[in-house]
């Protein structure tokens, strides 16, 4: 009790004296980056600030759905993932054989089927205007959407197998990589609508179980559809918007991809410290503080909960697109719920959800670490193996490397434990001000 | 009508296992939202703690089987049991009760759960790695085939010794729980709490007696859950995100907060994987002859490739929380 | 010694103070009734009684012995038993488990309590392996207080029992209030239906704005013209 009633009185404080808080933390990350700089070199370190920065918009997103409305998404992978795979899609070159060849047009034809199962089973459902009894429109509907659905997947596999066979895979779209980050904010935007429309209505912890789900789908998808993504033969290299290290060297190049989404975080940061304190953002908190009450007053809780989930996954898409690029590398084996979920949430949460600038520092803080605690986890896991080996007789030397991911898994349990009971707020605490 | 058997044996056997386990996992969930209201995420991993505590057991006493002639695995489930229940009380006692007395938002709780699951996912992986462990070290895997009394039958119904101790613990599970919930005084205050908290304190029902109580059984069947999965196929550490989907799943279908509902929603899941990964044009072989060539030639017609198995819980999630919330029995919850 | 005292009980929630200082005394096989306008904190006070709420400052006193924010389950344990007002069934138990889920802390009770409780509430019998969640509210309202009796309890705090139910459950009702109390258990209760419920009490406290504004014995209580224009409506 008394800790929070301290954090409290801080939280009221603290918008009239200096920020002495962020002054004291951003020097703090500031110190941390210029030490990797010289122990790592620029060209490493470089890169480390452009991950992070990517990651920093992966808070953002969350941070606005958690933070902001109190919604908990636990697949921020899965929308990673589906601005990383737009990236690709978009940036690779066309594949003009498979263009060529008449399999492109059967694909077209499967898509036309399905488009056409749609528009019969949509009909069916409608059928009750003509005055079909509404069981057995149902009924017809379903049955119809099952029919469609066989034949069309059956058509779709004998073709994308061919794909597969012939050409490798469908290739990309040729087109400049920045497009593909919007695509992919706007298509994980589309998948956060739909499951969005589905939960935010009910208990909090449906969102989370569904968006867990949905992150496994979107991955498992990406991995098996080979004629789309080349799945675990993954693709590269993905151009980049700007000079690549082939043109420029690493440095420069990676200067440059940063300069971009450094830009992009600032506008991002600006926007939503915009929104937060204008009426937009105000009925948002209230709806998060008190529900009943935001609904007495009129207010449409669902849709703006929607509004707010779905931007925060655009930005998620949008991150995740930009990663993907600067990865270099499309690998839908690589999207991992460890680095791609709960280290964001760990950013978020420690850094200050709802804090934006909070969020930005614990996306930069907790990267940073993250990075440097590789070295670390091989100590901890040598320390595991040797207590394995002496009490167990395991062989173990084969799995090495994905031991030693697992010791950073446990650490990021305990880290979120930890900060959930000592530090619930985060290290830049959101500054909530009371109106009266 | 081998066409049937195998439809038998992919379904009926494949179903009712998979459901089984889905069923006993899913009732774990349940019991932890009706008592304490939220989503225990870590439920999967418990799981797995339990059956790689059963694993541990196997390799240090390979033997203790063969004088009670069951695998060494059944015979140290007890103990495993015990084990996983003494984890969760002391996980709620260490990550949860904190939280619980400062009076958070359930969703923080959930967020809890998936720092806990990290946590055990992580030792447990650091200790056994991520690859498949058999569980029967020093037992073979019985296989019975009852062949069918009919002359056109060749291939006979496949049953194996893990399957056959699964369904018979599945049922004294359920039986179990049964009794306990409606006989035992305990159980009957466990129902209480879950109805109305403020009026079992009111009553005397001392809330954290009963919170205890509910991790012990929830620890114990996390065990078996994790066991007989293990059995029935090995010990797979790196399950868990796949388990969890299923089996929330399975609770939210059933109803949250309502054990019955949670084992029939198990049985749903599991089943509807099971019809939904199945090759139907099996079924229509023996037909061929008199069927129209596309629907003869169509190959694969299952619904989704075995790949893609986790969308059909989804799916059914999905159409559960936008036709009825609360479940096809009706939970307390939403 | 009396069997529940009040002495100058502050309290409330989240740092607002409800009550302001109330006093109140009842004796052992006494009815106490607490009346009062709307927010005058008599459900509130009933609650701090029951170590549902913090009490700030003063002491509550059960037989001599402070008993002020003890948690509720160790109240059960030292004689006390309460009906809140709302929710005070447990809906998809049955009516027998209602009951001995009331014996919780005392199992060895549960026979002969059980016994007792359908002598006191006939209605209960034949329903007795019926869900309290399908009872009308009279009867839900018997399930609530045959629960907190399970316990034999000393003293029995009621929340408004006739809430919401028509006149002729109404009188039933007050009518098993002054039969459990016949039996030797003291109850203190909330009431909105203020004449009625001091016409059977044996002490009344009138609370106005977290403070006792009258407190004498039900009688006369309502033979005082000022308690009459103020509190019970002419």
């Amino acid at each position: 009790m008394s800790t929070q009633q301290t954090h409290r009185e801080d939280l009221v404080a603290s918008p009239s004296r200096f920020p002495l808080r962020e002054a004291v933390l951003f020097t703090i990350l500031l110190a941390a980056i210029v030490g990797v700089y010289t122990a790592m070199g620029a060209a490493y370190s470089t890169r480390m600030l452009v991950e992070a920065s990517c990651y920093a918009i992966l808070a953002l997103g969350l941070t606005i759905q958690w933070g902001y409305a109190g919604q908990f998404n636990a697949g921020v992978m899965g929308f990673v993932a589906l601005g990383g795979y737009c990236a690709m899609a978009f940036s690779m070159p066309v594949n003009g054989e498979f263009w060529a060849s008449p399999l492109s047009g059967e694909l077209g034809m499967v898509a036309l089927m399905a488009l056409g199962g749609v528009l019969v089973v949509v009909g069916a459902s409608k059928l009750h205007r003509l005055g079909v009894p509404r069981p057995l429109r149902t009924g017809l509907a379903v049955a119809l959407a099952l029919l469609f659905y066989l034949l069309v997947s059956a058509r779709l596999g004998v073709v994308t197998e061919q794909i597969e066979a012939q050409y490798d895979y469908i290739g990309g779209l040729g087109l400049p990589p920045w497009l593909g980050w919007i695509v992919g904010g706007a298509v994980a935007g589309l998948v956060g609508y739909f499951i969005g429309k589905v939960c935010l209505g009910l208990r909090s912890d449906y969102l989370a179980i569904a968006t867990l789900g949905i992150a496994e789908i979107i991955k498992a998808v990406l991995k098996n559809a080979d004629w789309l993504t080349r799945g675990t033969a993954t693709v590269s290299p993905l151009p980049w918007p700007v000079p690549g290290p082939a043109e420029v060297g690493f440095t420069l190049a990676r200067v440059f991809y940063f300069s971009i989404t450094a830009v992009m975080i600032v506008a991002i940061f600006l926007l939503l410290s915009r929104a937060y304190h204008a009426p937009w953002g105000r009925m948002i908190r209230a709806i998060r503080d008190n529900e009943v009450s935001a609904a007495a007053m009129g207010k449409d809780i669902n849709h703006r909960r929607l509004e707010i989930f779905v931007l925060g996954c655009i930005l998620m898409g949008i991150g995740g697109a930009a990663l993907g690029s600067f990865n270099s590398l499309f690998d839908p084996q690589g999207y991992l719920p460890l680095n791609h979920t709960f280290l964001v949430l760990v950013m978020v949460i420690l850094g200050g959800p709802g804090n934006n600038l909070g969020t930005i520092f614990g996306a930069f803080a907790v990267y940073i670490i993250w990075v440097m605690s590789e070295p670390l986890a091989l100590a901890v896991l040598d320390l595991a193996i040797a207590f394995g080996e002496g009490s167990f007789g395991w062989e173990t030397s084969a799995t090495l490397d994905s031991r030693a991911l697992q010791a950073r898994v446990f650490v990021i349990g305990l880290l979120i434990s930890l900060v959930l009971r000592f530090a619930p707020k985060g290290l830049l605490p959101e500054k909530v001000k009371h109106h009266g | 009508m081998n066409e049937l058997v195998f439809f038998i044996n992919n379904v009926i056997v494949a179903g009712s296992v998979t459901g089984s386990i889905y069923a006993i996992g899913a009732v774990g969930v349940t019991l932890v939202f009706s008592i304490m209201r939220f989503a225990h995420f870590a439920h999967a991993d418990m799981m797995t703690f339990g059956a790689f505590m059963v694993l541990l057991l196997t390799l240090a006493f390979p033997g203790a089987g063969a004088f009670l002639g069951l695998p060494t695995a059944v015979v140290m489930l007890p103990l495993a049991m015990v084990l996983t229940a003494g984890l969760a009380v002391g996980i709620d006692k260490v990550f949860y009760k904190p939280l619980r007395a400062h009076g958070v938002k359930p969703i923080v709780m959930v967020i809890a759960s998936l720092g806990v699951t990290l946590m055990l996912q992580g030792l447990i992986r650091v200790f056994a790695g991520t690859s498949g462990e058999n569980l029967y070290v020093d037992d073979r895997k019985e296989i019975f085939r009852l062949a069918l009394p009919f002359e056109s039958v060749r291939a006979p119904i496949v049953v194996t010794e893990p399957q056959i101790i699964l369904f018979v613990l599945t049922i004294i599970c359920i039986v179990g729980l049964h009794l306990f919930l409606s006989r035992s005084r305990l159980g009957k205050a466990m129902r209480a709490m879950s109805d109305n908290p403020d009026l079992a304190r009111a009553s005397g029902i001392n809330n954290n007696l009963i919170v205890a109580v509910t991790w012990v059984i929830v620890g114990g069947l996390a065990a078996i859950a994790g066991t007989l999965l293990s059995l029935d196929v090995t010990f797979k550490p790196d399950l868990s995100f796949f388990l969890l989907l299923p089996i929330f799943a399975a609770a939210i279908v059933g109803g949250v907060g309502h054990p019955y509902g949670a084992i029939a929603g198990g049985f749903l899941v599991g089943f509807a994987e099971t019809l939904a990964v199945f090759n139907w044009g099996v079924l229509l072989r023996p037909f061929r002859d008199s069927l129209p060539e596309w629907l003869a030639n169509a190959g694969n017609l299952a619904f989704v490739g075995s790949e893609y198995k986790i969308v059909v819980p989804f799916f059914i999630l999905v159409a559960i929380l936008v036709w009825r919330p609360t479940g096809i029995f009706k939970g307390k919850v939403i | 010694m009396p069997l529940l005292e009040a002495r100058d009980v502050y309290g409330g929630y989240g740092g607002m103070n409800i009550l302001n200082g109330v006093n109140m005394t009842l004796e052992a096989d006494e009815i106490g009734v607490i009346v009062g306008p709307n927010g005058a904190g008599k459900s509130t006070m009933l609650k701090a009684i029951f170590g549902l709420l913090i009490v700030t400052q003063g002491e509550i006193l059960l037989r001599g012995e402070p008993i002020h924010n003890l948690a509720p389950h160790r109240l059960v344990h030292q004689g006390m038993g309460f009906v809140p007002q709302e929710h005070n069934v447990f809906p998809s138990l049955t009516v027998k488990e209602n009951l001995q889920m009331g014996a919780f802390l005392k199992p060895g009770n549960v026979k002969r309590m059980l016994k007792q409780i359908y002598d006191f509430f006939p209605p209960l019998y034949d329903k007795r392996h019926q869900p309290a969640g399908e009872l009308s509210g009279g009867q839900r309202q018997m399930v609530a207080m045959g629960r907190a009796l399970m316990a034999e309890p000393s003293v029995l705090l009621l929340d408004e029992p006739t809430a919401g139910l028509s006149p002729l459950f109404m009188n039933e009702i007050f009518a098993q209030v002054k039969q459990v109390n016949a039996a030797g258990v003291g109850i203190l209760m909330v009431e909105q239906n203020a004449k009625q419920a001091l016409a059977i009490a044996d002490k009344g406290f009138v609370l106005a704005a977290g403070q006792n504004r009258f407190t004498d014995t039900g009688a006369a209580l309502l033979a005082d013209p000022e308690v009459a224009r103020s509190f019970l409506g002419g």
